[in-house]
């Protein structure tokens, strides 16, 4: 209990600081000279956000490319980290892996998001269907290991299977199965605890949506006689675009990303390692921050694309505005 | 089909039966809509069975003596009614240093997530209302810079932040963040979150009718007058919603603690040690089990309590379609 008071005394006297400088701020600004106040005001309130990012995120990321160039003794080997990458089969299978998590999981989430959207939308039970598929997205990657783990646990062909996948393997009168250890298709298998936590986000999302579309659009379709089908086409995706297309690229970026899952479940083992795992793995345990900095970089300009897109959408949405 | 209003499915006998008398087409019709109606729903409790059987999988098992878990599959507690809380009694006390002791682990998180969420809130919310409501030269780039810095990836941060925390921001023995406290997670959460949040707060705070700021303007208002007492108390829905998302990421998260937390008992979250569970004690399912549900026991309560922000809101406003 002791422990306990400590730690909350630490978290109180983090909000205190925290407060104090919030308000330290607010009276810096409100109290600005008449000639300059509107420059100093919109500083005080941009300041923090972009000190913090200038400081946390700007300058480590340039420092980061940088030591893509150099070699484990941090000197300077030019593009021999970007050589590595692309002619080592071990590094190859990490990009091909990436390559397919980020074709499969915006994909398979968002349709699956949102066919569940449009199924129970102002269905009976709504609110408790809904809830089902999200609260994947509730549980930390880290807990969605050992769900998936255990689901897709192995025993002798002998024994009672004690993961439900086996099982069924074994209801159906086939031999048990390593899932997470016999590639290519371990990678799938890891794939799918990403589509697992991710549908419930495209869903909520895209839901909303479709609750937006205003009702005399659907009423006027259905008066036109527009089945289901056509309907869905012609009203509902129209209408839910922008939605959606924010919902794959923000899907997508956090496939790019993704960690926890890969480390936690085969630590990258087995060929299911992804250019984000890799990273880690380079930079942290082998001793490699070069190679692990040039992985870094190429995840960037995988993202970049998708970057540029949605910030061109944004600009045009403005512009309509 | 999501387009058939309540009303129409709770009338569907009489209407049958007025149908008959006005014609054959619109009977025609009611009849595939039902029809789609009962398929659509099908499909969606398919999904929410599949999505929720690896949670209810373990969430029985946790309950199950050990030797159960290890030796035959959850499935058999419908012949085997045996139940424990043991695991449960095991995974949280103190015990020794071999003990998962998760109770302290699970006070560090909620230590961690709470400051770290209203930090990134605060700024965030700050720093979007400047760029949705500030006049200054540069806006639209800078916000397009800010919105690009979310592909980023963090471990392109990392060991620069690190190096940062540990020995830049050292003045003699006087560390700014000191190691062995949640202070370095905190920031280095709220520089994580900041990108997001900034762009999804603006895209909401920009929705704010612009007559309700001009007039608190023209009476002489200043920017932290219309900011606290105007876009604060309009923007609770989509601050409540994006506090909950980035409450559960950071409670999601390993690898920022993995990087900042030095992994003992006084500062790192539940995920870190779950993750350590794993991989130590890969096959001690008694644990793993018990210990996942403990972690995720609090954002599934932030998020059945709280599942209402998410359609308002964010949704509405952040993710407009």
């Amino acid at each position: 209990m002791e422990d306990i008071a400590e730690k909350g005394l630490q978290v109180v006297v983090g909000l205190a600081v925290f407060a104090a400088i919030i308000g330290l701020i607010m009276l810096l600004v409100d109290r600005a000279p008449k000639s300059g106040r509107e420059k100093v005001q919109i500083a005080g309130f941009l300041a923090p956000a972009l000190v913090l990012l200038a400081v946390g995120l700007v300058y480590p990321a340039l420092q980061t490319s940088y030591l893509s160039l150099t070699d484990r003794n941090g000197e300077f080997v030019g593009l021999d980290n970007f050589v590595w990458m692309f002619t080592q089969p071990e590094a190859l299978v990490t990009l091909r892996n990436t390559v397919i998590w980020v074709v499969l999981v915006p994909l398979l989430a968002s349709s699956i998001g949102l066919a569940y959207a449009v199924f129970i939308d102002r269905a009976r039970g709504e609110k408790a269907l809904k809830a089902l598929v999200f609260m994947p997205m509730a549980i930390s990657f880290v807990g969605a290991g050992v769900i998936w783990r255990f689901v897709y646990a192995y025993k002798g062909p002998e024994q009672d299977q004690i993961g439900l996948f086996n099982q069924i393997l074994v209801w159906l009168g086939q031999e048990p199965k390593q899932f997470l250890l016999d590639a290519p298709e371990n990678t799938l298998f890891l794939i799918a605890v990403m589509i697992w936590i991710q549908t419930g986000f495209a869903m909520v999302v895209l839901s909303a949506a479709i609750k937006g579309i205003p009702t005399e659009i659907v009423e006027a379709a259905r008066l036109d006689g527009a089945s289901a089908w056509q309907q869905f086409r012609n009203v509902t995706i129209p209408t839910i675009r922008g939605s959606l297309i924010v919902v794959v690229t923000t899907i997508t970026i956090g496939t790019l990303k993704v960690f926890d899952i890969v480390r936690t479940m085969t630590a990258g083992q087995y060929e299911t390692s992804v250019v984000a795992n890799e990273m880690y793995t380079q930079a942290f345990r082998a001793g490699e921050p070069g190679r692990g900095a040039a992985l870094a970089l190429v995840l960037f300009l995988m993202v970049l694309p998708v970057v540029v897109y949605n910030a061109r959408l944004l600009r045009k949405q403005k512009e309509i505005r | 089909m999501s387009t058939v209003p309540l009303e129409n499915k709770k009338n569907l006998l009489p209407d049958v039966a007025d149908d008959a008398t006005q014609g054959r087409p619109t009977m025609q019709r009611r009849v595939k809509q039902r029809l789609t109606s009962r398929t659509a729903t099908a499909a969606a409790v398919i999904i929410a069975v599949i999505w929720t059987i690896p949670t209810f999988g373990l969430l029985i098992s946790s309950f199950r003596p050990e030797d159960n878990i290890k030796g035959n599959g959850w499935w058999n507690v419908i012949t085997d009614r045996q139940f424990t809380l043991e695991n449960y009694a095991d995974v949280l006390s103190p015990g020794g240093s071999q003990s998962p002791n998760l109770l302290s682990y699970f006070v560090n998180s909620l230590a961690i997530v709470i400051p770290g969420t209203i930090f990134t809130l605060v700024l965030g919310a700050m720093a979007a209302y400047m760029f949705a409501w500030g006049r200054f030269k540069g806006k639209d780039s800078l916000f397009i810079f800010v919105f690009a810095l979310q592909i980023v990836p963090l471990q392109m941060a990392l060991i620069p932040l690190l190096q940062l925390f540990t020995q830049v921001l050292k003045f003699g023995d006087f560390q700014l963040l000191p190691s062995g406290t949640y202070a370095q997670l905190w920031v280095a959460h709220t520089i994580f979150g900041l990108p997001l949040a900034i762009f999804l707060l603006h895209n909401f705070i920009a929705e704010i009718p612009g007559e309700v700021i001009e007039a608190a303007r023209v009476d002489g208002a200043g920017h932290s007058t219309i900011f606290w007492r105007i876009i604060v108390p309009l923007a609770t829905p989509a601050l409540a919603s994006f506090g909950i998302f980035q409450f559960l990421w950071l409670w999601n998260d390993l690898l920022v603690a993995l990087v900042f937390s030095g992994g003992g008992a006084d500062v790192a979250p539940i995920t870190q040690r779950l993750a350590e569970l794993q991989g130590s004690r890969g096959g001690e399912w008694q644990r793993l089990t018990a210990g996942a549900f403990v972690s995720i026991i609090v954002p599934l309560a932030v998020f059945f309590g709280l599942q209402r922000y998410f359609v308002r809101g964010l949704l509405a406003g952040g993710l407009k379609g």
